[in-house]
């Protein structure tokens, strides 16, 4: 039997949330932790969690699983749960609106902030815009972002400051259009990053990184804006 | 855009905070070691020594940028870590004026500190 702690909160009824315990009978199967929630949801219609794709795609059941980041649909109770014991959280530092669902609004505002669609305002040529292979390959590692919000959430900095600091997410993005060779707003995006909360608020400790259910590198993109930065101030 | 633009940090920018930060730190390193190997390496380490150090101008000027060196470093890095834990979504409007006290009491601190670094500096 596996054991399976939840946080539940329903702002409807609940004062403050709780965990509740639930057992699975996972016939012996290494389900994954999805597949535990979806059998006890029909056990327990009440029990809230977004989900969508089920194959990490499209990023909505990101939370937290046994005290990591994770998305529910690729982690499998062998990893999550090794000693039978799983317990699942919603992603830390946002507004839960109930149990595993949280309010995003905070990610996204930060997400938009970054001006996330590719500027050039040169007359569009008569076939796609070109890039060498080489161009191409600057946006791998970049642009398979899925905005899961499992780094974000993961990162103290933003716990402190989801208001002033752009995130793991939202700087990979912004990463993502600086280093694309047919974006040529790079200034202006440059000068939207120099205040002192928005990139400088990461301190480097990769708990990003750690997370990241796509196996992306937020820091090192960071670590590129702030030579960009530094290369256009010196 | 709603990045802010408007913070009293230490600098112009997050990128030139960024950058006093690790320059002071490079100056610090090299003062402690300076210092530290020229206390284990002299052969007769005595008052003598010690003041005949400081006598030299470039010595006073060294430990004068350290000096400064500090005041930076320790203005933006406890300025992070004010603007981390003391906010308004932790603990309400009350915390600016908390910052406010805390920065003031910081910056009188480094002033102190600064003018009477000099006075020793110059003062033997």
């Amino acid at each position: 039997m596996l054991k399976v702690s939840i946080y539940r909160y329903n702002p409807e009824t609940d004062k403050a949330p709780h965990m509740q315990d639930y057992e699975l009978d996972t016939q012996g199967k290494d389900l994954m932790v999805l597949d535990v929630l979806e059998l006890l949801k029909a056990e327990d219609p009440s029990l809230s969690f977004r989900r969508s794709c089920r194959e990490g795609v499209c990023g909505s059941d990101g939370m937290n699983i046994s005290g990591r980041n994770g998305l529910a649909c690729t982690t499998p109770i062998s990893e999550a749960a090794p000693k039978g014991k799983l317990v699942l959280r919603p992603l830390p530092g946002l507004p839960v609106i109930r149990d595993l669902v949280v309010d995003m609004e905070q990610f996204y505002e930060q997400y938009k902030k970054i001006e996330p669609f590719l500027q050039n305002d040169t007359p569009a040529p008569a076939i796609e815009r070109l890039q060498s292979p080489e161009e191409r390959e600057k946006l791998d590692g970049l642009y398979e972002c899925i905005l899961c919000a499992c780094c974000s959430t993961a990162c103290p900095s933003f716990w402190w400051n989801p208001d002033k600091f752009i995130g793991p997410a939202g700087l990979l993005q912004a990463y993502r259009f600086l280093a694309d060779s047919r974006d040529l707003a790079t200034d202006e995006r440059l000068s939207n990053l120099d205040d002192p909360f928005s990139v400088f608020r990461c301190h480097g400790i990769q708990n990003c990184v750690n997370v990241c259910p796509k196996g992306l590198n937020p820091t090192r993109a960071i670590g590129h804006i702030r030579n960009m930065l530094l290369a256009r101030a010196v | 855009m709603g990045m802010v633009t408007t913070i009293t940090s230490f600098g112009r920018s997050g990128t030139f905070d960024w950058l006093y930060q690790r320059v002071s730190a490079v100056i610090l390193a090299a003062y402690t070691f300076f210092i530290v190997g020229f206390i284990f390496l002299s052969d007769d380490f005595s008052y003598q020594t010690w003041s005949a150090l400081f006598e030299q101008r470039w010595m006073r000027v060294f430990t004068l940028v350290a000096l400064l060196a500090t005041v930076a470093h320790a203005w933006i890095g406890l300025w992070s870590v004010l603007t981390d834990y003391i906010t308004n979504r932790m603990m309400g409007p009350k915390a600016a004026a908390i910052r406010i006290v805390i920065e003031v009491l910081l910056a009188a601190v480094a002033v102190f500190y600064t003018v009477w670094g000099i006075e020793i500096l110059w003062g033997v």
